[in-house]
């Protein structure tokens, strides 16, 4: 197990090393010169000169990615054009606010949307699994910030039972936490919720087809005790993997939800990138999220031991 | 094989004891979109203690769902049991509440699949899946059940129990694992077993292994087998009585000797003949295989009369008309067959 | 040998491959009545952004400061956004931009990945190196590349278009050198290569014919996620250009002032959630009908 661990762990340096070469190369892969890009319409010539100098844009491209990579070892994801303070602080400020929304809308959706999905696949063809499904299919179809102002039109404003937007860190008051991030898990999770309570649905149907359902019907065990003991437990492995191949979306979700709910994140951190073309932050961010989004699916993957005592390591 | 199976003292039934489980008029079927499937049709049996009961016919003849029906494990929708009544010590279990089926299910009948590999659960221990039934119906502790669970896996001849209990289905042979199912069947002392074609996916050497601890079983316990399969080797081997199934029907049913001996329908005469035979030691001696032409008709969309009628050899126009009823030829000895009387004398 | 060993080894020809998948089509649409509220659906939305010209609304991109931020009224039955323009005639026009992208990048995404998967199924040497490509592309989630990509060469329909076609390529690979790994040892492509035919011949003419199935039903859940990926990127101000009404910049212009009129959301807002929502039940419909086998996936 432990070799195996340390396998996976040496199998994603080179594919971390690819997606730091993506990144870097997405600075280059602009059709114009990219200290203009970045300095944007308005600047003088004195100022792009300044950002290529500050950006080592004049020295030839393998060197420029060496630097940029020997930093990237140190911790040192370049320096901000904007504000001028290293992107790994900038980094390291906001990452509180997007962790803790991250993870609770990880729990909220997935105590959800397991158990949905397999009321859906029991009651297959009945009304009950068609709302699910339909509820399911909805929630891919709704983009995050419609159900993200609906909800505070209804939650905040309307009803007043929730702040309208900010964000209160958990280490600072628990029950103003949970206040705030109410609305924004929800919002967030539905997207993901329909995601796993579809895969639940399709992956129970598939085990409740199978022998050992029928032998553990046969022993007179109460459909509860088949459908969660004898069934889930085998379809854990597909479930959870889908769990981990969907936090890209969850990801994705964070950079609009935390702009909708005003919450001090990195998902704002990208934003406000965006508008000031401050590239080296976006590098900064997208690294720091693929490099979460490998290495929780690796270990979603170990979790695999846990479900089915065929796996070995 | 065609000779009569060696008789031994179980075979040897007293045929005035109460039966354990009475099927009457039986009919389970499916609603399709392409119409209602007769699966079951009007089938009738008795099963007595200690008695083994084989149910032949060849796939889709109904074996199967009549096991299933038994068990109330045929979903429903699509199927129902549109008639019929299954005793089992005089109750109805049509008639039981889901609740108290499941009571049934498990502790006084159970059942033993094809296909022991995927027959038991992948992801928990031989162990776990076998208190399972014995603390859900005895009201054993966890503690009480894993010593009843060792005692199971002792009395059908695994080696190293203990052992065992923890292991995983696929950490076993799939000879182990039809003795482990035979186990989890037998925890709750049943009275009644039923085997779907316990040993057809199993190596001919582990088959006869099988086969013997059931008799062995039969004989210890006094447990009913039913016994589904369509080898009638088995059958002959193993059966004190035999019921053919055809198209969801029973179309003969007799004693294993007296049906080996006069078989009274065409259909019984084909899967017989079809079987292969060795009479001597000499290559020759091996006759040349007949099969039964045509296949077994969509159940959906059976003929007026007999339901074999189509791959008959001996029809006639009266079989097409009217469905032949179960006739008694002596002996308990019954078929459905017109033409029974007019059947060429039986060479085996 | 069998009639039937012989259909293993020689597979119908492309047009009746074609034929069939058409007749299963239909077949569903018949059967399955939420695939053809899918497709109806679909027509109705494209009809309504296309025709929008033909209306006589007032003009998308027509200021009017005095009714600025209006309630539905008879003359504007959507009412109007902070300029006055007309949010009907806005929503309506804004659909053809989200159905272009839409499209485009499902056609464009299926084909380029078409391509790389059919090579990288069948060569060894360069499945090593295009798949560890595709995985590291994998790993990046799909919205950041996109934001990232769009703020760098800057706001047009069709950097949209081919921002957020990249991040799906490589789960087009990886579904189309499936089927190709599937397909490369069975019986009728062995009996081909057997026989001499070309490599080029045997990709073309026995597997790329079934990966079609798979395939168009692909297209179709990407169609739906680049229509709201499209109001994402609008959204994160990385998008369609503010000239051009998208439903992802309507609703972007829109959220400083949803506490004034939640109308500048929530229009076009429930416009692309129909149409996601009746592109996702094609979608699942067809799957079902054309590929039983992936039924399974989501």
């Amino acid at each position: 197990m432990f070799a195996y661990v340390v396998r996976r762990l040496l199998a994603t340096i080179p594919i971390m090393a690819l997606v730091a070469v993506f990144v870097f190369m997405l600075l280059h892969m602009s059709p114009g010169d990219p200290a203009v890009v970045i300095a944007g319409d308005f600047a003088s010539v004195a100022q792009v000169e300044e950002i290529r100098t500050q950006l080592g844009l004049n020295d030839p491209l393998h060197v420029q990615f060496l630097n940029w990579a020997a930093g990237l070892f140190r911790g040192d994801l370049g320096t901000s054009i904007y504000s001028g303070l290293p992107v790994s602080r900038l980094i390291g400020q906001r990452i509180e606010p997007t962790f803790m929304l991250t993870l609770t809308t990880m729990i909220i959706a997935i105590t959800l949307a397991i158990p949905l999905g397999v009321i859906a696949a029991w009651k297959v063809g009945t009304w009950i699994d068609r709302a699910v499904m339909t509820v399911a299919v909805l929630g891919f179809s709704l983009p995050v910030f419609v159900l993200g102002y609906a909800l505070i039109l209804g939650g905040s404003v309307r009803l007043g039972w929730f702040p309208v937007q900010g964000y209160t860190s958990i280490f600072t008051s628990f029950p103003g936490f949970l206040r705030h991030i109410t609305l924004p898990a929800l919002t967030l999770g539905l997207v993901y919720m329909a995601l796993i309570a579809r895969m639940t649905r399709a992956t129970m149907l598939e085990v409740l087809n199978e022998d050992y359902v029928r032998t553990a019907y046969a022993k007179g065990l109460p459909t509860r005790k088949v459908l969660i003991k004898h069934a889930l437990k085998n379809a854990m492995v597909p479930i959870s993997t889908t769990i981990g191949l969907g936090l890209a979306l969850l990801i994705g979700g964070v950079v609009v939800t935390e702009s909708v709910f005003a919450i001090p994140g990195l998902g704002r951190l990208t934003v406000d990138a965006v508008l000031r073309t401050d590239y080296p932050v976006i590098q900064g961010v997208i690294l720091v999220f693929s490099l979460t989004y490998v290495l929780l699916n690796l270990l979603i993957d170990l979790t695999y031991v846990l479900f089915d005592p065929r796996i070995r390591y | 094989m065609s000779n009569a199976p060696e008789s031994d003292a179980a075979a040897l039934q007293d045929r005035n004891a109460a039966p354990v489980l009475e099927v009457e008029d039986l009919r389970t079927w499916f609603d399709t979109r392409d119409g209602v499937v007769k699966a079951v049709e009007g089938l009738s049996f008795d099963l007595r203690p200690g008695e083994i009961l084989g149910v032949v016919g060849e796939s889709g003849c109904g074996k199967s769902i009549t096991s299933l029906s038994i068990m109330q494990l045929v979903p429903t929708p699509p199927g129902r049991y549109a008639s019929g009544a299954i005793r089992f010590n005089g109750r109805d279990l049509l008639k039981l509440s889901p609740d108290e089926m499941r009571r049934i299910r498990g502790n006084e009948i159970s059942m033993i699949f094809q296909d022991p590999m995927s027959s038991l659960n992948p992801v928990l221990t031989v162990g776990d899946q076998l208190t399972e039934a014995i603390i859900l119906h005895q009201g054993l502790g966890y503690k009480g059940a894993m010593t009843r669970a060792r005692e199971m896996l002792d009395l059908v001849h695994i080696p190293e129990p203990e052992a065992r209990l923890r292991e995983y289905p696929h950490q076993l042979s799939g000879g182990m694992r039809q003795r482990v199912m035979i186990a989890m069947a037998l925890s709750c002392n049943p009275s009644v077993l039923i085997a779907d074609e316990p040993t057809t996916a199993l190596d001919v050497t582990i088959q006869a292994q099988i086969l013997a601890l059931m008799e062995e079983i039969r004989d210890k316990l006094q447990t009913a087998i039913i016994l589904i399969t369509h080898d009638l080797g088995v059958v002959a081997e193993m059966a004190d009585r035999v019921l053919v199934m055809y198209a969801g029907r029973k179309v003969e049913e007799a004693n294993v000797i007296d049906l080996f001996e006069r078989p009274q329908h065409p259909y019984t005469r084909g899967l017989m003949r079809s079987v292969p035979r060795v009479t001597g030691g000499e290559a020759s001696a091996v006759e040349r295989l007949s099969e039964i032409p045509g296949i077994v008709p969509a159940l959906n969309n059976l003929p007026k009369g007999c339901v074999f009628a189509d791959r008959c050899a001996f029809v006639t126009d009266r079989c097409r008309r009217e469905y032949p009823p179960l006739v008694d030829r002596g002996e308990r000895h019954l078929a459905a067959c017109w033409e029974s009387e007019n059947l060429p004398e039986w060479t085996a | 040998m069998t009639d039937r060993s012989h259909d293993r080894l020689q597979d119908p020809p492309l047009s009746a491959r074609l034929t069939e998948n058409a007749v299963a089509m239909a077949d569903a649409l018949r059967r399955n009545p939420t695939m053809l509220f899918g497709l109806v659906v679909l027509t109705v939305m494209a009809l309504l952004a296309f025709g929008a010209p033909y209306f006589g609304l007032p003009e998308p991109m027509r200021q009017s400061p005095i009714d600025r931020l209006q309630d539905p009224s008879a003359a504007h039955w959507f009412g109007t956004d902070m300029y006055g323009r007309d949010l009907l005639s806005r929503v309506l026009h804004g659909g053809q931009i989200s159905l272009v992208v839409g499209l485009s990048v499902a056609a464009m995404a299926t084909s380029v990945g078409l391509v790389i998967g059919l090579v990288a199924g069948f060569n060894r040497r360069v499945d090593a190196i295009v798949m560890r490509f595709m995985d590291a592309l994998m790993s990046i989630p799909s919205i950041l590349l996109a934001i990232a990509l769009v703020a760098l060469w800057g706001s047009s329909v069709q950097n949209v278009i081919i921002a957020l076609t990249i991040p799906e390529v490589p789960r087009v690979v990886r579904l189309v050198r499936s089927v190709v790994l599937m397909l490369r040892d069975q019986t009728f492509v062995q009996a081909a290569i057997a026989c001499g035919t070309s490599t080029t011949r045997i990709l073309f003419r026995h597997i790329m014919p079934n990966t079609i199935p798979p395939l168009i039903v692909q297209a179709t859940y990407i169609c739906a996620q680049a229509v709201i990926f499209e109001a994402y990127l609008s959204f994160v101000g990385a998008g369609t250009p503010p000239e051009i009404p998208s439903w992802g910049n309507i609703m972007a212009e829109g959220r400083m002032f949803f506490f004034q009129n939640f109308g500048i959301i929530m229009y076009p807002g429930i416009f692309l959630a129909i149409t996601v929502f009746a592109i996702n039940t094609f979608g699942d419909g067809l799957r079902d009908s054309l590929d039983p086998r992936m039924k399974r996936r989501i």
